[in-house]
């Protein structure tokens, strides 16, 4: 076992990036960085996605590309939901002078 | 050491770097920069699973288009900056503390039930590559082709709206 | 012919719908067309009686029960309303239907001008709305097939008897604004109360020792019960026959029940509801049979009923009045005979009294018309008008005399009534009458006796009332002027004189039609005076000429002893009665009704109201109110609440738990409220939480 990655450490960097994407989305008041905090926590799972992938293609002994175009959509659909969510952010902006989502709590109880 | 083993350390911990830096960072553009370091992180992180094709979509999508989106936005809004103070004193605290568990959890999860002995190969040669990425193309165009093209209406709608909601109302504009 | 039974439900339906016509659209039709429709629903009624005697007498006088519908049905409790046809029953509807049919179109023209006379043309239709109730209330009470159905009918026609006794609720019998009318008819529904508490007790005792009221189970069970609990039934029955019939001592109501209009009195408190109690004794005759002591007490209170109201009916001077008591009298005679056990003289003399009781009233009602007219003749073309202001009593005979020229139909219709009930050969009265006698002969030497005597002043009181009445000369202008009455009025008298005449033929002797008609139903004793001896085992063909002879000749002695005293030497107007000056104190008891009112007002109804004063005032007020309610029962919640509970109990305990409960509450959801603030990065935690829950779940699973 001397070549090679375990895919342990794969999905210990994928943890770690989700973490740092989920705490980015819980403590950053700046509607653009909360939102490229789910742009990182999406990379964590695609990653975590393709080292799964790379992993079952060793069990089975032949190419498997399912987890590859999943994560290829997700980069499709990503690129969909940034486009729309900036757009968001710059409505909101104009509106409220502010992307503090701090400052965005209309929907309080 | 095997070199990909260390060249996994380093990339790892460049990219583990610029997510702290992403949270830490309180200029909107450094975190914008800090994020495209970490895509192309994962980029390398893709190319060492032998998915050259998701290392290059990366690369080109996230790190390309989508954050030279966001570079524009954060230009146009001229927000980098937020003035201190927050309103929710336990926010902080209470998140660092969940995001503490939740990687335990995870790490318990890797010790318990992922398989230790799964390594996984280096990546193979380049015409290997090309041919895998032929299949690939292939299977895009034949099994997965529903979704392909519903990916597309997707992106269509997507920028529709975004034309929508980023457009200025006709009396607002004078 | 069987199938005619099954009309039965029309006697009591066909008089429902007339009424129901009346009330609902009575209020657009005209007098006459009210007055037809109430005539037609009780001349239908008189149609299927007839119908259903047929087909009684087609199937041999064979009793029919017609089942009509479930009453009540509560656990092993079945009292179903079924109608039973029999030869008694068929007998009561025909009397009730062909009386009543008879009154309802006297009632047209009577009512027509009654009205009139009271000035409130509304009420023509309520009267003809009651009447017809009346009669189906009736129809009821003879047609049911349980104590129980029989009781309904009996609570109804008192409905109708008070409706209809406090018809003119508003003015008194002369039409001055009082309640004397009013009080009159609560009078009566009180007494009549009084019996159906007897009645009541009978029922209540009958179906815890009998377990039914049916009358075919417990005719079959009477011989399986006890002698004194069917005495008792039979004296609490006797209660309610007290009330209903009028007898001694619950007979006060139904003179003050004259108050209500004339064919009031000729139906209800004469012909028909107050022979009620005739009936129900001889429908129990299984029971009454079973034990002759009470067949001896129903007898002698009979019997001193129907002399005790033949002296007051003496010393009266309301024509009505002398009716009212004639009535008590006869119903006297009628209790008796069924007393003694002589069912079908009792009925029969209930036939007969129906038909001739009901043309003396009606008579009475046209000869008060007939004054009443004269006084409104006065009243516009008299020569001084203000003599006229004086109250006008129409109905005192001392304002009468020498009607006879003024109105010679009724008159005449008066005479023929008169003689039946006198019972002079050969009007119905007399076949009766002396039916009763016999028996009372045969039977009771007491009852005898009372019953002879009580024929002789009824003989007496009705010479007395003729000769008052018709002869002589006007003691009063409007007498003078008295006017007869339309045709409207007298055809019906005229029907009814004919039945008054021809009455007897229903159970001449010899024939006996009568006797055996009831024998479908009624078992007779037949060995009645079979171990008497001497002149009263005389007999042509079940008449004792000795008998019959002693009371014609007492009744003819009787009307001779009248016309010596008011004939002889017609009354004078403001004269005293001559009878006054013979008979002195007794006379007074006789005019005063024995001060039978005033005693019971000293012993019942003034301690009555004592004991309600007292229980208001002292026992409910002062004890009850302010002792224990006041002082004891609130005193010690106050004292209990303000020291023990408020303080303690209250405040510390029960208060403390639930306010600390309300806090709590309000604690919790402010602080759940506060995690719904608003702020996305908040939910996301949560949403984080979420995520290491089940996370942590599937981990330590």
């Amino acid at each position: 076992m001397d070549l090679g990655i375990p895919l342990t450490h794969y999905l210990l960097v994928s943890a770690i990036l989700f973490t740092m994407g989920a705490l980015g989305v819980l403590i950053r008041r700046n509607a653009l960085i909360v939102f490229m905090s789910i742009e990182l926590m999406l990379n964590a799972a695609n990653l975590a996605f393709v080292a799964f992938a790379r992993s079952f293609e060793q069990t089975t002994g032949q190419p498997v590309f399912t987890g590859q175009l999943f994560v290829f959509f997700v980069i499709a659909v990503a690129a969909a939901e940034v486009a729309v969510g900036l757009a968001l952010i710059v409505a909101i902006f104009r509106t409220k002078q502010t992307i503090d989502v701090d400052q965005l709590s209309s929907m309080k109880g | 050491m095997d070199f990909t083993l260390i060249l996994f350390y380093v990339v790892a911990g460049v990219a583990a770097a610029t997510a702290v830096g992403l949270l830490f960072s309180r200029n909107a553009v450094y975190a914008a920069l800090f994020l495209v370091l970490n895509f192309a992180c994962v980029a390398v992180f893709y190319l060492l699973l032998g998915a050259p094709f998701i290392a290059m979509a990366q690369i080109t999508v996230y790190a390309g288009a989508i954050m030279v989106l966001f570079l524009f936005v954060i230009m146009l809004l001229g927000a980098e900056k937020l003035p201190r103070g927050g309103i929710l004193p336990w926010q902080r605290p209470l998140a660092i503390g969940a995001a503490a568990i939740l990687l335990a959890e995870a790490g318990y999860l890797l010790v318990q039930r992922v398989q230790s002995a799964a390594v996984l190969p280096d990546p193979g040669s380049f015409e290997n590559s090309v041919s895998s990425l032929q299949q690939m193309a292939y299977l895009l165009f034949t099994d997965y082709l529903l979704p392909f093209e519903v990916t597309s209406i997707l992106l269509l709608v997507a920028m529709v709206g975004a034309i929508v909601l980023t457009r200025q109302a006709k009396g607002a504009q004078r | 012919m069987e199938a005619l039974f099954n009309l039965v439900p029309l006697v009591v339906f066909l008089p429902v719908l007339g009424l129901l016509i009346n009330m609902l659209f009575g209020g657009r039709m005209s007098e006459k067309a009210i007055g037809t429709v109430a005539s037609a629903a009780s001349g239908l009624t008189f149609v299927v009686s007839v119908l259903l005697g047929v087909a009684l007498w087609a199937g041999h006088g064979h009793a029919e029960v017609v089942p009509f519908a479930e009453w009540i049905k509560i656990g092993t409790l079945d009292i179903p309303w079924n109608f039973r046809v029999d030869t008694l029953s068929v007998t009561m509807m025909l009397v009730v239907s062909v009386v009543g049919t008879l009154i309802h179109i006297y009632a047209i023209g009577y009512m027509h001008e009654d009205v009139r006379f009271k000035k409130d043309e509304k009420r023509f239709q309520r009267f003809f709305v009651f009447m017809n109730l009346f009669i189906a209330m009736m129809m009821i009470l003879v047609s049911g097939d349980s104590y129980l159905m029989l009781f309904v009918g009996w609570e109804g026609v008192g409905l109708c008897s008070f409706l209809l006794i406090g018809f003119w609720y508003d003015m008194d019998t002369l039409g001055r604004p009082s309640w004397a009318n009013s009080n009159a008819a609560k009078k009566a529904f009180i007494v009549n109360r009084i019996g159906d508490f007897g009645f009541l007790l009978a029922g209540l005792t009958m179906f815890w020792w009998f377990g039914s009221v049916q009358f075919g189970e417990v005719f079959n069970k009477t011989p399986f019960i006890p002698e004194s609990i069917i005495l008792a039934i039979t004296l609490f029955m006797l209660i309610g026959v007290a009330g209903k019939s009028s007898q001694i001592p619950l007979y006060v109501w139904l003179p003050d029940a004259m108050a209500g209009p004339t064919p009031v009195s000729a139906l209800i408190h004469a012909a028909t509801m107050v022979t009620a109690g005739v009936y129900l004794i001889a429908r129990s005759w299984p029971l009454y049979s079973a034990v002759p002591n009470a067949q001896f007490i129903v007898a002698l209170v009979g019997a001193v009923t129907a002399l005790f109201a033949a002296t007051i009916a003496v010393g009266q001077y309301d024509i009505k009045k002398v009716l009212a008591y004639s009535t008590i009298s006869q119903l006297g005679f009628m209790v008796a005979a069924v007393g003694m056990g002589a069912f079908v003289a009792g009925m029969f003399h209930l036939v007969t009294h129906a038909f001739f009781k009901a043309l003396l009233f009606l008579s009475a009602g046209s000869v008060i018309l007939g004054l009443e007219r004269g006084h409104h003749h006065l009243a516009h073309h008299g020569p001084d008008s203000g003599q006229h202001e004086e109250v006008f009593d129409p109905g005192d005979m001392r304002n009468m005399g020498g009607l006879r020229k003024r109105m010679p139909v009724t008159f005449w219709l008066y005479m023929i009534g008169t003689l039946a009930l006198a019972g002079i050969f050969p009007f119905a009265g007399f076949w009766s009458k002396d039916e009763i006698l016999l028996e009372a002969a045969r039977n009771y030497t007491v009852v005898y006796v009372l019953l002879v005597i009580a024929a002789f002043f009824t003989a007496f009181y009705m010479g007395r009332q003729i000769w008052m009445v018709f002869f002589g000369r006007s003691r009063h202008a409007a007498a003078e002027h008295a006017e007869e009455s339309p045709k409207i009025i007298t055809v019906p008298l005229m029907v009814l004189a004919g039945l008054s005449v021809l009455g007897g033929v229903l159970n001449l002797p010899g024939v006996h039609t009568l006797t055996h008609w009831l024998e479908h139903t009624i078992a007779l004793a037949a060995e009645h005076g079979a171990e008497v001896g001497g002149f009263l085992a005389l007999s042509w063909g079940g008449l004792n000429p000795v008998v019959a002879l002693v009371s014609t000749l007492l009744a003819l002695g009787a009307i001779y002893l009248s016309w010596l005293l008011y004939g002889r030497k017609p009354l004078e107007a403001g004269q005293k009665d001559p009878l006054k000056k013979i008979l002195g104190p007794i006379f007074t008891g006789m005019e005063n009704k024995w001060f039978v009112d005033e005693g019971y007002r000293a012993a019942f109804v003034d301690r009555y109201a004592d004991l309600g004063r007292f229980l208001a005032e002292v026992v409910d007020g002062r004890f009850w109110h302010d002792f224990v309610h006041d002082k004891l029962i609130a005193g010690t919640y106050n004292w209990l609440s303000k020291i023990a509970l408020d303080r303690y109990a209250d405040q510390k305990g029960i208060d403390a738990f639930f306010n600390g409960l309300g806090e709590l509450i309000k604690r919790i959801s402010a602080s759940l409220r506060r995690l719904q603030n608003g702020f996305v990065r908040s939910y996301a935690l949560a949403v984080l939480f979420g995520v290491i829950a089940i996370l942590g779940y599937l981990l330590l699973k």
